[in-house]
Protein backbone atom coordinates (compact mmCIF):
# COMPACT_ATOMS: atom_id res chain seq x y z
CA UNK A 1 0.00 0.00 0.00
CA UNK A 2 2.80 2.50 0.97
CA UNK A 3 3.38 3.19 -3.30
CA UNK A 4 0.19 3.84 -3.57
CA UNK A 5 -1.25 6.28 -0.49
CA UNK A 6 -0.32 9.65 -0.62
CA UNK A 7 2.32 9.70 2.97
CA UNK A 8 -0.87 11.22 5.71
CA UNK A 9 -3.41 8.76 4.10
CA UNK A 10 -0.41 6.27 4.73
CA UNK A 11 -0.11 7.07 8.12
CA UNK A 12 -3.77 6.15 8.93
CA UNK A 13 -3.36 3.19 7.33
CA UNK A 14 -0.74 1.84 9.15
CA UNK A 15 -2.96 3.20 12.28
CA UNK A 16 -5.79 1.61 11.27
CA UNK A 17 -3.98 -1.80 11.24
CA UNK A 18 -3.35 -1.55 14.82
CA UNK A 19 -7.18 -0.74 15.77
CA UNK A 20 -9.35 -3.52 15.99
CA UNK A 21 -12.47 -0.90 13.90
CA UNK A 22 -11.17 -1.89 10.58
CA UNK A 23 -11.32 -5.51 10.66
CA UNK A 24 -14.49 -5.38 12.43
CA UNK A 25 -15.88 -3.34 9.94
CA UNK A 26 -14.76 -5.09 7.00
CA UNK A 27 -15.95 -7.77 7.95
CA UNK A 28 -19.70 -6.61 8.82
CA UNK A 29 -20.07 -5.06 5.23
CA UNK A 30 -18.64 -7.89 3.79
CA UNK A 31 -20.91 -10.17 5.02
CA UNK A 32 -23.67 -7.79 3.86
CA UNK A 33 -22.49 -7.62 0.46
CA UNK A 34 -22.04 -11.33 0.64
CA UNK A 35 -25.90 -11.88 1.54
CA UNK A 36 -27.20 -9.31 -1.43
CA UNK A 37 -25.76 -11.68 -3.85
CA UNK A 38 -26.39 -14.71 -2.23
CA UNK A 39 -30.14 -13.07 -2.65
CA UNK A 40 -29.53 -12.02 -5.98
CA UNK A 41 -28.45 -16.04 -6.54
CA UNK A 42 -32.21 -17.02 -5.12
CA UNK A 43 -30.05 -19.14 -2.44
CA UNK A 44 -28.77 -21.40 -5.49
CA UNK A 45 -26.94 -24.71 -3.73
CA UNK A 46 -23.85 -23.16 -5.17
CA UNK A 47 -24.05 -19.82 -3.10
CA UNK A 48 -23.23 -19.20 0.27
CA UNK A 49 -22.54 -16.12 2.02
CA UNK A 50 -20.11 -17.66 4.73
CA UNK A 51 -17.68 -18.59 1.52
CA UNK A 52 -18.21 -15.61 -0.13
CA UNK A 53 -17.30 -13.58 2.59
CA UNK A 54 -14.47 -15.65 2.99
CA UNK A 55 -12.93 -15.36 -0.32
CA UNK A 56 -13.85 -11.97 -0.53
CA UNK A 57 -11.81 -10.87 2.66
CA UNK A 58 -9.02 -13.39 2.22
CA UNK A 59 -8.45 -11.70 -1.31
CA UNK A 60 -8.59 -7.87 -0.01
CA UNK A 61 -6.11 -8.89 2.62
CA UNK A 62 -3.68 -10.57 -0.05
CA UNK A 63 -4.66 -7.37 -2.42
CA UNK A 64 -4.25 -4.87 0.35
CA UNK A 65 -0.57 -6.91 1.62
CA UNK A 66 -2.65 -6.89 5.60
CA UNK A 67 -1.42 -9.66 7.93
CA UNK A 68 -4.42 -11.61 9.17
CA UNK A 69 -3.34 -11.36 12.64
CA UNK A 70 -3.92 -7.35 11.97
CA UNK A 71 -7.40 -8.73 10.37
CA UNK A 72 -7.92 -10.53 13.46
CA UNK A 73 -7.31 -7.74 16.26
CA UNK A 74 -10.75 -6.65 15.07
CA UNK A 75 -12.50 -10.69 13.66
CA UNK A 76 -11.46 -11.57 16.76
CA UNK A 77 -14.72 -9.74 18.91
CA UNK A 78 -17.08 -12.11 16.29
CA UNK A 79 -15.47 -14.96 16.70
CA UNK A 80 -15.70 -15.12 20.22
CA UNK A 81 -19.41 -15.25 19.70
CA UNK A 82 -18.61 -19.25 18.27
CA UNK A 83 -17.85 -20.07 22.01
CA UNK A 84 -22.06 -19.08 23.17
CA UNK A 85 -23.27 -19.95 19.63
CA UNK A 86 -21.87 -23.60 20.26
CA UNK A 87 -23.58 -24.12 23.83
CA UNK A 88 -26.90 -22.27 22.05
CA UNK A 89 -27.14 -25.48 19.50
CA UNK A 90 -28.34 -26.99 22.67
CA UNK A 91 -31.87 -25.14 22.28
CA UNK A 92 -32.75 -26.62 18.69
CA UNK A 93 -31.56 -29.91 20.17
CA UNK A 94 -33.69 -29.74 23.15
CA UNK A 95 -36.58 -28.97 20.17
CA UNK A 96 -35.79 -32.49 18.77
CA UNK A 97 -35.45 -34.07 22.12
CA UNK A 98 -38.89 -35.96 21.67
CA UNK A 99 -37.36 -37.26 18.23
CA UNK A 100 -34.25 -37.98 19.31
CA UNK A 101 -35.93 -40.59 22.55
CA UNK A 102 -38.06 -42.46 19.88
CA UNK A 103 -35.07 -43.42 18.01
CA UNK A 104 -32.14 -43.48 20.16
CA UNK A 105 -30.74 -46.65 19.56
CA UNK A 106 -31.37 -46.31 15.63
CA UNK A 107 -29.99 -42.47 15.70
CA UNK A 108 -27.01 -43.49 18.00
CA UNK A 109 -26.18 -46.60 15.78
CA UNK A 110 -26.35 -44.86 12.17
CA UNK A 111 -24.50 -41.70 13.50
CA UNK A 112 -21.80 -43.05 15.06
CA UNK A 113 -20.73 -45.61 12.24
CA UNK A 114 -21.34 -43.16 9.58
CA UNK A 115 -19.21 -40.66 11.76
CA UNK A 116 -16.34 -43.18 12.31
CA UNK A 117 -16.32 -44.11 8.30
CA UNK A 118 -16.16 -40.27 7.39
CA UNK A 119 -13.56 -39.35 9.72
CA UNK A 120 -11.55 -42.55 9.14
CA UNK A 121 -11.41 -42.75 5.62
CA UNK A 122 -11.10 -38.98 4.78
CA UNK A 123 -7.90 -39.22 7.46
CA UNK A 124 -6.65 -42.44 5.64
CA UNK A 125 -6.73 -41.25 2.62
CA UNK A 126 -5.11 -38.22 3.36
CA UNK A 127 -2.49 -39.55 5.08
CA UNK A 128 -1.81 -42.35 2.18
CA UNK A 129 -1.55 -39.67 -0.09
CA UNK A 130 1.27 -38.40 1.82
CA UNK A 131 -0.59 -35.33 3.42
CA UNK A 132 1.50 -34.09 6.58
CA UNK A 133 -0.08 -34.71 9.98
CA UNK A 134 -1.56 -31.04 10.24
CA UNK A 135 -3.55 -31.39 7.19
CA UNK A 136 -4.71 -35.38 8.08
CA UNK A 137 -5.84 -34.10 11.36
CA UNK A 138 -7.25 -31.21 10.49
CA UNK A 139 -9.34 -33.29 8.20
CA UNK A 140 -10.75 -35.23 10.74
CA UNK A 141 -13.28 -32.92 12.14
CA UNK A 142 -14.50 -31.96 8.09
CA UNK A 143 -17.95 -33.45 8.11
CA UNK A 144 -18.92 -31.35 12.21
CA UNK A 145 -20.46 -28.00 12.49
CA UNK A 146 -17.67 -25.47 12.03
CA UNK A 147 -17.23 -24.02 15.79
CA UNK A 148 -17.15 -27.30 17.39
CA UNK A 149 -14.89 -28.65 14.35
CA UNK A 150 -12.61 -25.80 15.13
CA UNK A 151 -12.19 -26.62 18.91
CA UNK A 152 -11.63 -30.16 17.72
CA UNK A 153 -9.05 -29.88 15.34
CA UNK A 154 -7.14 -27.42 18.20
CA UNK A 155 -7.42 -29.80 20.72
CA UNK A 156 -5.62 -32.69 18.42
CA UNK A 157 -3.07 -30.23 16.92
CA UNK A 158 -4.28 -29.81 13.67
CA UNK A 159 -5.07 -26.05 12.24
CA UNK A 160 -8.44 -24.89 13.29
CA UNK A 161 -8.03 -22.37 9.91
CA UNK A 162 -7.70 -25.45 7.67
CA UNK A 163 -10.39 -27.08 9.53
CA UNK A 164 -12.95 -24.13 8.97
CA UNK A 165 -12.23 -24.82 5.46
CA UNK A 166 -12.21 -28.29 5.03
CA UNK A 167 -15.82 -28.08 6.68
CA UNK A 168 -17.06 -25.59 4.32
CA UNK A 169 -15.49 -27.54 1.29
CA UNK A 170 -17.54 -30.77 2.71
CA UNK A 171 -20.82 -28.72 2.77
CA UNK A 172 -20.75 -27.13 -0.66
CA UNK A 173 -19.77 -31.02 -1.58
CA UNK A 174 -22.58 -32.79 0.96
CA UNK A 175 -25.47 -30.44 -0.26
CA UNK A 176 -24.83 -31.12 -4.07
CA UNK A 177 -24.59 -34.63 -3.90
CA UNK A 178 -27.15 -35.95 -1.00
CA UNK A 179 -30.35 -35.48 -3.04
CA UNK A 180 -28.45 -37.77 -6.30
CA UNK A 181 -27.10 -40.35 -3.76
CA UNK A 182 -30.19 -40.75 -1.51
CA UNK A 183 -32.45 -41.82 -4.77
CA UNK A 184 -28.93 -43.89 -6.86
CA UNK A 185 -29.07 -45.69 -2.80
CA UNK A 186 -33.44 -45.89 -2.77
CA UNK A 187 -33.18 -44.44 0.52
CA UNK A 188 -36.57 -42.82 0.80
CA UNK A 189 -36.90 -42.21 4.47
CA UNK A 190 -37.15 -38.23 4.94
CA UNK A 191 -35.84 -39.13 8.72
CA UNK A 192 -32.59 -41.23 7.20
CA UNK A 193 -32.08 -38.66 4.66
CA UNK A 194 -31.90 -35.65 6.92
CA UNK A 195 -29.48 -38.06 9.25
CA UNK A 196 -27.38 -38.87 6.96
CA UNK A 197 -27.41 -35.37 5.20
CA UNK A 198 -26.16 -33.91 8.97
CA UNK A 199 -23.95 -36.07 9.90
CA UNK A 200 -21.90 -36.05 6.63
CA UNK A 201 -22.42 -32.72 5.60
CA UNK A 202 -23.46 -30.57 8.61
CA UNK A 203 -25.75 -27.37 8.19
CA UNK A 204 -25.33 -27.03 4.51
CA UNK A 205 -26.43 -30.18 3.76
CA UNK A 206 -29.36 -29.73 6.27
CA UNK A 207 -30.25 -26.84 4.76
CA UNK A 208 -30.81 -27.89 1.49
CA UNK A 209 -32.90 -31.40 2.81
CA UNK A 210 -34.77 -28.71 4.87
CA UNK A 211 -36.40 -27.09 1.36
CA UNK A 212 -37.53 -30.68 0.71
CA UNK A 213 -38.94 -31.46 4.25
CA UNK A 214 -39.22 -30.69 7.18
CA UNK A 215 -39.05 -33.81 8.63
CA UNK A 216 -35.45 -34.42 7.22
CA UNK A 217 -34.40 -30.66 8.32
CA UNK A 218 -34.94 -31.69 12.00
CA UNK A 219 -33.61 -35.40 11.77
CA UNK A 220 -30.22 -33.24 10.01
CA UNK A 221 -30.87 -30.56 12.87
CA UNK A 222 -30.33 -33.25 15.65
CA UNK A 223 -27.78 -34.86 13.99
CA UNK A 224 -24.97 -31.82 13.54
CA UNK A 225 -25.42 -31.56 17.30
CA UNK A 226 -25.18 -35.12 18.24
CA UNK A 227 -22.44 -35.69 15.40
CA UNK A 228 -20.26 -32.57 16.96
CA UNK A 229 -20.21 -33.97 20.36
CA UNK A 230 -19.75 -37.78 19.32
CA UNK A 231 -17.12 -36.58 16.79
CA UNK A 232 -14.99 -34.87 20.11
CA UNK A 233 -15.43 -38.08 21.97
CA UNK A 234 -14.24 -40.70 18.72
CA UNK A 235 -12.04 -38.41 17.12
CA UNK A 236 -9.16 -38.58 19.63
CA UNK A 237 -9.24 -42.41 19.82
CA UNK A 238 -8.83 -42.71 16.05
CA UNK A 239 -6.33 -40.30 15.84
CA UNK A 240 -4.02 -42.57 18.43
CA UNK A 241 -5.70 -46.09 16.98
CA UNK A 242 -4.40 -45.20 13.26
CA UNK A 243 -0.79 -43.83 15.22
CA UNK A 244 -1.34 -40.12 12.99
CA UNK B 1 -30.59 -10.52 26.80
CA UNK B 2 -28.14 -10.38 29.38
CA UNK B 3 -28.76 -12.51 31.19
CA UNK B 4 -28.97 -15.37 28.38
CA UNK B 5 -25.83 -14.46 27.73
CA UNK B 6 -25.12 -14.66 31.00
CA UNK B 7 -26.21 -18.41 30.88
CA UNK B 8 -24.46 -18.96 27.87
CA UNK B 9 -21.14 -17.94 29.09
CA UNK B 10 -21.17 -19.51 31.93
CA UNK B 11 -22.21 -23.11 30.66
CA UNK B 12 -19.36 -22.34 28.02
CA UNK B 13 -16.81 -21.04 31.50
CA UNK B 14 -17.40 -24.10 33.07
CA UNK B 15 -17.24 -26.17 30.31
CA UNK B 16 -13.66 -25.04 29.38
CA UNK B 17 -12.60 -25.21 33.29
CA UNK B 18 -13.50 -29.00 33.37
CA UNK B 19 -11.61 -29.26 30.10
CA UNK B 20 -8.73 -27.25 30.96
CA UNK B 21 -8.61 -29.18 34.07
CA UNK B 22 -8.90 -32.41 33.36
CA UNK B 23 -7.16 -32.47 29.95
CA UNK B 24 -9.97 -33.98 28.18
CA UNK B 25 -10.26 -34.00 24.53
CA UNK B 26 -13.64 -32.45 24.31
CA UNK B 27 -13.91 -28.86 23.89
CA UNK B 28 -14.96 -26.44 26.23
CA UNK B 29 -17.89 -25.51 24.69
CA UNK B 30 -19.32 -28.45 23.68
CA UNK B 31 -19.34 -29.79 27.44
CA UNK B 32 -21.12 -26.64 27.79
CA UNK B 33 -23.68 -27.59 24.91
CA UNK B 34 -24.17 -30.70 26.69
CA UNK B 35 -24.45 -28.76 30.50
CA UNK B 36 -27.61 -26.65 29.34
CA UNK B 37 -29.18 -29.73 27.23
CA UNK B 38 -29.22 -31.39 30.04
CA UNK B 39 -30.66 -28.75 31.96
CA UNK B 40 -33.17 -27.81 29.43
CA UNK B 41 -34.55 -31.25 29.31
CA UNK B 42 -34.69 -31.22 33.46
CA UNK B 43 -36.18 -27.83 33.73
CA UNK B 44 -38.48 -28.40 30.59
CA UNK B 45 -37.47 -25.90 28.32
CA UNK B 46 -35.50 -22.84 27.76
CA UNK B 47 -36.69 -19.04 29.01
CA UNK B 48 -38.52 -16.92 26.34
CA UNK B 49 -35.01 -14.70 26.65
CA UNK B 50 -33.00 -17.53 26.27
CA UNK B 51 -34.69 -18.82 22.92
CA UNK B 52 -34.50 -15.49 21.44
CA UNK B 53 -31.01 -14.44 22.11
CA UNK B 54 -29.66 -18.62 20.96
CA UNK B 55 -31.76 -18.41 18.13
CA UNK B 56 -30.54 -14.77 17.06
CA UNK B 57 -26.61 -16.31 17.73
CA UNK B 58 -27.41 -19.35 15.51
CA UNK B 59 -29.51 -17.22 12.56
CA UNK B 60 -26.07 -15.44 12.26
CA UNK B 61 -23.94 -18.66 12.66
CA UNK B 62 -22.57 -17.98 9.35
CA UNK B 63 -21.13 -15.00 9.90
CA UNK B 64 -19.43 -16.16 13.46
CA UNK B 65 -17.20 -18.87 11.08
CA UNK B 66 -15.91 -16.04 8.60
CA UNK B 67 -13.02 -14.53 10.71
CA UNK B 68 -11.73 -17.94 11.61
CA UNK B 69 -12.23 -18.93 7.94
CA UNK B 70 -10.03 -16.11 6.85
CA UNK B 71 -7.34 -17.57 8.30
CA UNK B 72 -6.96 -19.35 5.15
CA UNK B 73 -4.59 -17.02 3.81
CA UNK B 74 -2.08 -18.14 5.91
CA UNK B 75 -2.66 -21.88 4.91
CA UNK B 76 -2.41 -21.15 1.11
CA UNK B 77 0.81 -23.20 0.28
CA UNK B 78 -0.29 -26.38 2.85
CA UNK B 79 -3.46 -26.38 0.74
CA UNK B 80 -2.08 -26.15 -2.75
CA UNK B 81 0.59 -28.61 -1.49
CA UNK B 82 -2.30 -31.20 -1.31
CA UNK B 83 -4.78 -30.08 -3.63
CA UNK B 84 -5.34 -33.40 -4.57
CA UNK B 85 -5.47 -35.39 -1.29
CA UNK B 86 -7.48 -33.05 0.23
CA UNK B 87 -10.00 -33.20 -2.16
CA UNK B 88 -9.90 -36.99 -2.57
CA UNK B 89 -10.35 -37.13 0.94
CA UNK B 90 -13.32 -35.10 1.30
CA UNK B 91 -15.44 -36.24 -1.45
CA UNK B 92 -14.98 -40.36 -0.59
CA UNK B 93 -15.59 -39.64 3.03
CA UNK B 94 -18.59 -37.56 2.52
CA UNK B 95 -19.99 -39.83 -0.14
CA UNK B 96 -19.21 -42.56 2.37
CA UNK B 97 -21.03 -40.72 5.77
CA UNK B 98 -23.88 -40.15 3.28
CA UNK B 99 -24.45 -44.14 2.85
CA UNK B 100 -23.26 -45.39 5.88
CA UNK B 101 -25.77 -42.86 8.04
CA UNK B 102 -28.52 -43.16 5.60
CA UNK B 103 -28.57 -47.18 4.80
CA UNK B 104 -28.38 -48.12 8.41
CA UNK B 105 -31.04 -45.36 9.60
CA UNK B 106 -33.50 -46.63 6.58
CA UNK B 107 -32.41 -50.70 8.33
CA UNK B 108 -33.64 -49.42 11.45
CA UNK B 109 -36.73 -47.77 10.32
CA UNK B 110 -37.68 -50.31 7.76
CA UNK B 111 -41.50 -51.12 8.23
CA UNK B 112 -42.13 -47.79 10.05
CA UNK B 113 -44.20 -45.40 7.92
CA UNK B 114 -41.99 -42.32 6.81
CA UNK B 115 -42.67 -39.27 8.66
Amino acid sequence: MHSLLPLPFFHVWTYLQTQPLLGLTATLCVWEIACLIDARAGHAAWSNPTVFSILILAALLLVTKTSYQAYFTGAVYIHFLLGPATVALAIPMHTNWPAIKRHFVAIIVSLSSGSVVAAGSAMLIAHAMGAPRAVVISLGPKSVTTPIAMGIAQNLGGQPSLTAVFVMITGMFGAMICTLVFKLARLHDWRAQGLAAGTAAHGLATARMLLLSETAGAFGGLAIGLNGILTSLILPILVSLFGF
Amino acid sequence: MPRAFAVLLLCQLLGTIIQEGTGMPIPGPVLGLLMLLVYLVRSGGPSPHLRDTGQGLLRYLGLLFVPAGVGVVTELQELRDNAAAIILSIAVSTLLGLLVTGLLMNWFLRGQANA
